[in-house]
């Protein structure tokens, strides 16, 4: 659906992307993370063609950004829909006012546009606030016009510019709950830019990684944090805290894996005692995962490695 | 003495409210054509943008008197002479008409960024984001703007009576400083505080009930 290519962009002599390739699949939740500065906001805007690209390629259904001209341009925006992470609501016209601007710009029916508002009102729960002003609204409802504003010429793609960012953690969770809604029922492809990896965990199916415009992870999301490699890892800033003496084993729980109970089975079939010393659980993408480090003496390694491996798990020595 | 600052209220009025709507007109297209132009705007061209800037700054460098005295040749050649009410409207409009440009264009600019790229991305033209969007969004500014001017231009509009524009200005130096009737001086003074008074006023209500 978006394929990117080898995509670079310059800033006069700054590369702000680093030959950035991904492909963007239909009806996917995908998110491009990264701390400020890393180029992510410009490879979104690339997209809808709010910036343009140095050299390489940028196709949304099979169209070559860069050829579209600047009214081609205008009507292929109509199916990308975008939210900001400031709202970006006009402060003067009413939530319903907001909401069916676009249509009113490509000049739709009346009817065809109060339906339609309606309709989206409904969808993202503010039908009581048809008349209001944003200025009376909280954070998350705005974010809630924000998005039925974009949906109204019914896109095929939304893209989403730290569209929680402002926002604070149960607020957040309703939007990306909201998001995920429209994606499953709208069947909206949704690109997502944020520099939370809570968001990720929670609505990405895919995910890349980018460090001052440059590919640093690319792959489905549980597997981006269950296994993180050392660039990962010093991205996410994680270390472990564990002993010094002894072995540290790592055990990973891949998807669900952890309700195996595992740890549990190996200390008494082995009949032995270990130390959990450091561990982490968490849920991605309504999957727990994680890992559990358990430290063991020295002369015990042959024989819990042994176990291990006959128990087909990822795990590693650290 | 009624009869002397009744009719001059009038001129100053006219002359006041003309002026202030013919530099409204023209100062508004300066300031689309000064956003548009400016660097990182819709149709960036700094050659346009640079001409615009100098002249703009030109005539609003220039003493009110002495622009008016320079104009003219100008206003006699539009009006058909170069005193009078009326034909004290053009060196009025010409002084006011940058004054509000840059009033207008500040206000046009402080329009938040993200509004017009939000309007960008669902495919609004430069044209639509220009008036669908920003206009309607800095109109509680662009309020306040033509308040300020309407009130610089009725001081300016003293300033052309003194030269045969009639008005509450020429009211005030012909009786109150060469006649000296002191009285007729403070009531003409008194009556642009009045009118000052309620052109802010008024400007101010419709401020309010645009400030959403």
């Amino acid at each position: 659906m978006i394929n990117i290519k080898n995509l670079n962009k310059y800033y006069d002599t700054t590369q702000v992307l680093n030959n950035v390739s991904i492909d963007v699949h239909k009806g996917e939740i995908f998110a491009i993370v990264g701390h400020s500065g890393a180029g992510k906001s410009t490879l979104m805007r690339c997209i809808n063609g709010l910036e343009d690209y140095s050299d390489g390629s940028l196709k949304v259904d099979e169209k070559e950004i860069k050829e579209l001209s600047k009214e081609n341009l205008r009507e292929f925006r109509k199916n990308i829909g975008m939210i900001f992470q400031h709202f970006s609501l006009i402060q003067r016209k009413t939530v319903f006012e907001n909401v069916a601007l676009p249509m009113e710009l490509w000049k739709y029916s009346k009817n065809e546009i109060e339906k339609k508002v309606k309709e989206l009102l409904a969808l993202v729960g503010l039908d009581a606030k048809s008349d209001s002003y944003p200025s009376a609204l909280s954070g998350g409802q705005k974010q809630r016009v924000a998005i039925a504003r974009a949906l109204t010429l019914s896109p095929n793609i939304l893209l989403s510019d730290e569209a929680t960012s402002a926002l604070d953690p149960n607020t957040t969770t309703s939007i990306l709950n909201l998001l995920k809604t429209i994606n499953e029922k709208l069947n909206i492809t949704i690109v997502l830019v944020t520099h939370e990896m809570e968001v990720v965990k929670q609505i990405a199916q895919r995910a890349l990684l980018l460090e001052h415009g440059n590919i640093i992870g690319l792959d489905e999301t549980e597997e981006l944090f269950l296994k993180p490699d050392d660039k990962m890892k010093a991205f996410l800033g994680e270390t472990e805290v564990v002993p010094q003496k002894g072995i540290n084993i790592k055990i990973y729980f891949p998807k669900d894996n952890v309700f195996q109970s595992l740890i549990t089975k190996m200390a008494r079939d082995l009949d032995m005692d270990f130390d959990i010393v450091w561990g982490k659980l968490e849920e991605i993408n309504t999957h727990i995962v994680g890992n559990i480090v358990i430290n063991i003496k020295k002369e015990q390694q042959e024989k819990v490695i042994h176990y291990i491996k006959k128990q087909n798990i990822v795990w590693e020595i650290l | 003495m009624v009869d002397i600052l009744l009719p001059a209220l009038g001129q100053t009025i006219y002359m006041s409210l003309v002026a202030t709507f013919l530099a409204v007109v023209i100062g508004f297209m300066l300031a689309v054509v000064l956003l548009l132009t400016s660097k990182g705007g819709l149709k960036e061209n700094l050659p346009i943008y640079t001409m615009l800037d100098v002249v703009i700054n030109t005539l609003r460098s220039f003493p009110f008197i002495i622009l008016m005295i320079i104009l003219f040749p100008l206003t006699k050649f539009l009006i058909g002479k170069s005193i009078g009410t009326t034909a004290a409207i053009i060196p009025l409009t010409i002084g006011a008409a940058p004054f509000i440009a840059r009033l207008i264009e500040s206000a046009l600019k402080e329009v938040d960024i993200g509004v017009v790229e939000a309007a960008k991305s669902f495919g609004a033209s430069d044209f639509q984001i220009i008036f669908k969007v920003m206009c309607v969004e800095a109109l509680p500014s662009i309020i306040s703007a033509i308040t300020l001017t309407l009130i610089t231009v009725i001081g300016f509009s003293a300033m052309a009576g003194a030269v045969g524009g009639g008005g509450l200005g020429d009211v005030a130096i012909k009786y109150g400083y060469y006649r000296f009737q002191t009285d007729t001086m403070v009531y003409t003074v008194l009556i642009l505080i009045a009118l000052v008074q309620i052109v802010q006023s008024f400007g101010d209500y419709l401020y309010k009930i645009t400030k959403k």
